[in-house]
């Protein structure tokens, strides 16, 4: 840019459009080598996951729609049973939204102390700030999964497992977003409780909390639809709900795609419904905080 | 002063509010509390300790940083070896015992630390010399084992007249009709480093960078090199792969997603695509494919294309394709309008107008979603990868399944937390200079 003010400085046009034009060619060669890099991770990256797995790509391409096929084809022969079946699932289903729900609530709770531990100005022991944050990225780092397998290792399947699983991961997640809003929350709420000789509890609740709870709980909603998902999951690797179910129901095989399609039917049903509930909220929510 | 104008009636109000805002303060706690109480019976909070198996938790923990070695007596043959967690992989050459096992003709003397040894003797006799409690001698006879313990015998050892078991502070002596285990405890994990086999173990790192040549054919760093990444017991070179393994669905995923879903978000997007059926259709299609979720297109995909890395980049792909395709289409909607109608001026066609009016708009929040979904989606391919069999996920799991090697098991978890980290400074790294960059 500075060759450029320069030259058109003196008037010389001449030199103003070489200049110009050197730049966007040195651009648009800097621009060009990316994709062609981008390019070719994608497809030699694509090579190698090709040969690593079981089966090639362009032979499974062709059966993509077998297992789909089969699945609707038993369902829909036995559909005088689906709805009996999407019934003996229900208590499955309010399982994993019942783990989805308390790990969302934990995780929130866990998330809310770390966020105010670790945020300027209202941090409890402000030394601490770095500390606290470091914790936050770890518990963020740790996948739901590594925590549920080493805890149904010690106390055998069931919801726990994944509710402390999530409810860890969910809190690092969480506490980052609620310290971010933390920070443009106002601090001089916080001053004048602390000039009245509020303690550190009464001036996060009734100086903080009231600032970002609308913010706190879009978040939190999302967390919990985000939940519902990893609570499936870890059923399937045995942590119950309807994940599990869902395990079993496929381990059959042919025979029983009845039920494994009435366990799709009933997930998908309650992903898109708390999708929608949730989205519904958060937009009251951000709405209600922007007037 | 107001309430001398209007009365009573504000200050009712007034406190009429104050009161709703008092009982809401108190059912928000109350409902969460009562909600909690139903979870504490519905997950059945209080059986969990009966199902709680603490010798599983203390095998895990005491493993994740200890090991033992054991040495083993057969009572038929008579013939000791010397294996590190019993494992034919670690046992140690019959000619050549750690320095704490010594054989002195028929004898075999094995220091256990703290002043304690345990002597096998001829004959399937033991003694075990215990400062501060005295030497315990046992037998095996006739099928059945002697001793000179007597009453009261404490706690920390359990006899029987077929089995006796001493456990100490550094290991454990046990002796049945069939053989005679003795296992002492380290810290740390078990050839890390280097196999048994390999001439570079049991040295120090000081006396192997600046000692003799070990072995004749390479140099020292070069054959540590090999032994260490060719290692039969953690297999380094394995996790590695594993781990880029995990990493590249991860990649593969996220940036096929957003490559699909950017020319269907442009359908999507009310500005750009006039026609409603055409909207409402891709639309729906992102909700769906959104909506079935990572499980159930891994189950599918897995179906068609067997386990492997493929499969589990290929359901990122799926499911990301519709999220990215949502928050894409969003994005184009508040795509400000004068730019587009500036280069129309001069007269671009709609490709140059896309080109030139639309993408440097969009490119910062594009990149950005991209590269958090890119961290996001490290984590989710470990997961993905223990259900369809790729990646590190499929160690842990492994691991875990064998239910024997926690320090293999923490191993991994450690890698996988450094790596999601590791991810997750690229990402706001590439984040911060790639959108910092495009606006210079």
């Amino acid at each position: 840019m500075t060759d450029a003010t320069t030259a058109l400085a003196t008037g010389d046009l001449a030199a103003t459009q070489t200049s110009y034009m050197a730049q966007v060619r040195r651009k648009r060669m800097y621009s060009g080598i990316t994709l062609l890099i981008f390019v070719l991770l994608m497809v030699s990256g694509f090579n190698i996951a090709d040969a690593r797995n079981a089966g090639g790509f362009w032979d499974g391409l062709h059966n993509i729609f077998d297992f789909p096929y089969a699945v609707v084809s038993e369902a829909w022969a036995k559909r005088d049973q689906l709805p009996a079946h999407m019934l003996h699932y229900v208590p499955a289903l309010v399982e994993t939204i019942n783990i989805a729900a308390v790990s969302t609530l934990i995780g929130a709770l866990l998330g809310l102390v770390l966020s105010l531990l670790s945020t300027r100005g209202m941090a409890l022991w402000p030394a601490l700030m770095p500390a606290f944050r470091r914790i936050m990225d770890i518990m963020r780092a740790v996948p739901e999964i590594v925590i549920a397998l080493v805890l149904i290792y010690m106390m055998g399947g069931g919801p726990v497992p994944a509710v402390v699983a999530i409810a860890f991961h969910t809190g690092g997640a969480l506490g980052k977003l609620f310290s971010e809003v933390n920070e443009n929350a106002s601090l001089q709420p916080i001053e004048g409780l602390h000039s009245v000789g509020a303690t550190w509890f009464q001036r996060m609740w009734l100086g903080v909390i009231p600032q970002v709870a609308p913010n706190y709980l879009s978040y939190a909603l999302l967390r919990f639809e985000i939940n519902i998902r990893a609570s499936a999951i870890l059923g399937f690797v045995g942590a119950g709900g309807i994940g599990y179910e869902l395990k079993n129901s496929m381990s059959w095989g042919m025979g029983k795609f009845d039920e494994a399609a009435a366990i799709f039917l009933l997930l998908f049903a309650t992903i898109m419904a708390v999708d929608q509930l949730s989205s519904h909220y958060r937009n009251r929510l951000t709405q209600g905080a922007r007037t | 002063m107001t309430m001398l104008l209007t009365g009573t009636d504000l200050k009712q109000q007034a406190e009429g509010l104050l009161a709703r805002k008092r009982l809401a303060a108190i059912a928000v706690p109350t409902v969460i509390l009562a909600y909690f109480i139903y979870i504490f019976f519905a997950f059945d909070i209080a059986g969990l300790s009966q199902r709680l198996r603490l010798d599983n938790a203390a095998t895990l923990i005491a493993d994740s940083y200890s090991y033992k070695t054991e040495v083993t007596r057969d009572h038929r043959t008579g013939a000791t070896t010397v294996a590190i967690e019993g494992e034919r992989k670690g046992q140690y050459p019959a000619d050549a015992p750690p320095d704490w096992v010594q054989v002195q003709g028929n004898r075999t003397v094995i220091d256990m630390g703290q002043g304690q040894t345990i002597t096998l003797l001829p004959d399937n006799a033991v003694t075990y010399v215990i400062p501060g409690y005295g030497v315990i001698q046992a037998q095996l006879s006739n099928g059945r084992i002697t001793s000179n313990l007597t009453e009261p015998i404490p706690d920390w050892i359990n006899a029987s007249g077929t089995r006796i078991a001493i456990t100490t502070d550094t290991g454990r002596l046990t002796i049945t009709r069939s053989k005679t285990e003795v296992f002492r405890y380290f810290w740390g994990w078990e050839m890390f480093w280097f196999a048994l086999d390999s001439p570079y173990a049991n040295h120090g790192v000081v006396s192997l960078l600046t000692g003799p040549q070990l072995d004749p054919a390479r140099s020292n760093i070069a054959g540590m090199w090999n032994d260490f990444w060719m290692n039969p017991v953690w297999r380094h070179a394995d996790t590695a792969w594993a781990i880029s393994e995990t990493i590249l669905m991860a990649f593969l995923g996220t940036f096929g997603a957003a490559l699909i879903a950017l020319p269907l978000a442009f359908i999507a997007a009310r500005n750009f695509t006039p026609n409603r059926v055409a909207r409402f259709g891709i639309r729906r299609l992102f909700d769906f494919v959104r909506g079935v979720d990572a499980l159930i297109w891994t189950i599918v995909l897995s179906r068609a294309f067997g386990p492997g890395p493929l499969t589990g980049a290929l359901a990122i792909l799926v499911t990301d394709s519709g999220t990215f395709g949502k928050i894409f289409s969003e994005a184009l909607e508040n795509v400000d309008d004068k730019q587009i109608e500036g280069i129309a001026s001069t007269g671009a066609k709609p490709v140059q107008r896309y080109r030139f009016g639309v993408i440097p708009q969009i490119t910062p929040i594009l990149l950005s979603q991209i590269l958090y979904f890119l961290e996001s989606n490290t984590r989710s391919a470990t997961i993905i990868g223990a259900i369809t069999g790729g990646g590190i996920g499929l160690l842990l799991t492994q691991a875990m399944q064998t239910q024997k090697d926690w320090e293999e098991v923490t191993f991994y978890i450690i890698l996988v937390i450094l790596m999601v980290i590791a991810m997750d400074w690229l990402s706001g790294m590439l984040r911060r200079r790639l959108i910092q960059g495009s606006g210079g």
